[in-house]
C-alpha cells in the first residue's frame, strides 16, 4: 500500500485481514519515463512486501500500466516490454489492474496488449472499470474485447469497480465481479450486500481500496459487519468475505494463506 | 428482512440524506446562474427517484452514463464528472 501509512497496515491486521493484494495504479501524475515504472514495480515486488510483513500480512501485487496513462503508447509500450521479467517474482498474482479511463482508442489498444500479454504468460487478469458517467459503456467494451480473445478464461478474470448497473453484463459474461468499497464513489456497504442479496454471491468479491484518495482500508471488515445487521448468518460472510477472494486467488498457486495460522 | 425491519435499519441513514439532498438543492436555488448537463441530469434522476417500481439505483446509474458506444479519439482528461455531457 504504496500511498498508505503503516497505521494502516496495523488496523488491518487487527481487524482480521489475512493478505493484502495491491494491483499497479495511477500515481496521481504521469510518470516521465519507462524507468519510474521500473522502480515502481520494484517497489511493488520487493520493498511493499518486506514492510507489510513487519506486520505480518502477506503482500501480493499486480503489474500493469494503468489506463489513465495509456494515452502515452509509446511509454506503454516500453512498459509493457517490461513486465515479463517481473511476472516470476514470488508476489506477482497478474496483470492489473488495466481497463479503460475514458474510454478511449489508444486506452483499447493498450487493455487489449494487456491481455494479449497475460494469455501469452497464463496470468490471471485483474480489470479496472471507468468512474461514473464512463462506466457502463467501458464496462461493456472491455467484456467485449474479452470475449473476443479465445485465450481469456473467464474463471480466471475479475472485473472491478461494479455497480448496480454493471453487475450483471460481468456475471452473465461469466468473470468474476468485484465490488469496491469507497467512502464516497463507486459502492458503499449496504449497496453491496443489496447486490449479494440479488445476485448471490458465487463469484462477487469485496474489496476496498488504500489509494491516495479519499478511501478506507477497512471498508470490507465493516461491510461483514453490515452484513451481520443484516441477518446474514456468520457462515456467509466468511464465505463472501474471506473464502471467495481466497478461491479466486488460490488458482495462482503462488497465493498461500495457511489455514487456521495466524500470517506469517 | 421484511420491511419493518428494513425500516429499522434504515430510516434514519436515509432520512439524513434525504434532509442533505433538499439542502443541496436549496442551496442550488439559492445561487446565480444555471443549471448546467450535471444538474439537468440530477433533476431527472430526482423524477426517477419518485417513480413507482424496482430498481431505482440501476436506473439512475444508467441515467447519469455516457449511452454511446463507439471509443472517443482521445482521452481530454482523466477525472470523471459524474454525468454524461451529452445530456
Amino acid at each position: 500500500m504504496v500511498s498508505r501509512v503503516t497505521d494502516d497496515y496495523a488496523a488491518m491486521v487487527m481487524a482480521g485481514c489475512r493478505a493484502v493484494c495491491e494491483p499497479a495504479f495511477w500515481a496521481g501524475f504521469d510518470r516521465s519515463s519507462a524507468q519510474g515504472f521500473y522502480d515502481y514495480f520494484c517497489q511493488l515486488t520487493d520493498y511493499e512486501p518486506r514492510r507489510a510483513a513487519q506486520f505480518g500480512l502477506p503482500h501480493y501485487s499486480w503489474l500493469c500500466l494503468n489506463p489513465k496513462e495509456a494515452e502515452n503508447t509509446a511509454l506503454a509500450e516500453e512498459v509493457l516490454a517490461m513486465i515479463p521479467s517481473f511476472l516470476d517474482r514470488p508476489n506477482v498474482l497478474g496483470i492489473g489492474e488495466i481497463g479503460l479511463n475514458k474510454n478511449s482508442r489508444n486506452e483499447i489498444v493498450i487493455f487489449e496488449k494487456h491481455v494479449e500479454l497475460a494469455v501469452k504468460h497464463d496470468q490471471m487478469i485483474l480489470v479496472h472499470t471507468p468512474h461514473l458517467e464512463d462506466k457502463w459503456k467501458g464496462t461493456r467494451l472491455i467484456v467485449d474485447m474479452l470475449k473476443r480473445n479465445s485465450g481469456v478464461d473467464p474463471a480466471r478474470v475479475v472485473i472491478d469497480h461494479v455497480e448496480e448497473h454493471t453487475v450483471d453484463i460481468v456475471l452473465d459474461a461469466g468473470f468474476w465481479a468485484g465490488i469496491t468499497l469507497y467512502p464516497q464513489s463507486k459502492c458503499t456497504p449496504s449497496r453491496a450486500i443489496d447486490m449479494v442479496e440479488i445476485y448471490g454471491a458465487q463469484r462477487l468479491w469485496l474489496n476496498c481500496a488504500c489509494d491516495w484518495g479519499h478511501s478506507d482500508p477497512l471498508a470490507v471488515p465493516k461491510t461483514a459487519i453490515e452484513m451481520k445487521r443484516r441477518g446474514h448468518s456468520e457462515a456467509a460472510i466468511d464465505r463472501l468475505i474471506y473464502g471467495n477472494p481466497l478461491r479466486f486467488l488460490s488458482q495462482n498457486p503462488k497465493f498461500q494463506i495457511l489455514e487456521g495460522q495466524p500470517p506469517a | 428482512m421484511n420491511r419493518s425491519h428494513i425500516t429499522d435499519l434504515y430510516f434514519a441513514e436515509a432520512r439524513s440524506k434525504l434532509i442533505d439532498l433538499a439542502a443541496f438543492l436549496d442551496r442550488i436555488e439559492r445561487s446565480e446562474g444555471v443549471d448546467d448537463f450535471r444538474m439537468k441530469s440530477f433533476r431527472a434522476a430526482l423524477r426517477e427517484l419518485g417513480t413507482p417500481g424496482p430498481d431505482k439505483a440501476k436506473k439512475i446509474l444508467l441515467g447519469l452514463s455516457d449511452p454511446t458506444e463507439a471509443p472517443v479519439a482521445q482521452a481530454g482528461t482523466k477525472s470523471a464528472s459524474g454525468a454524461w455531457a451529452g445530456f
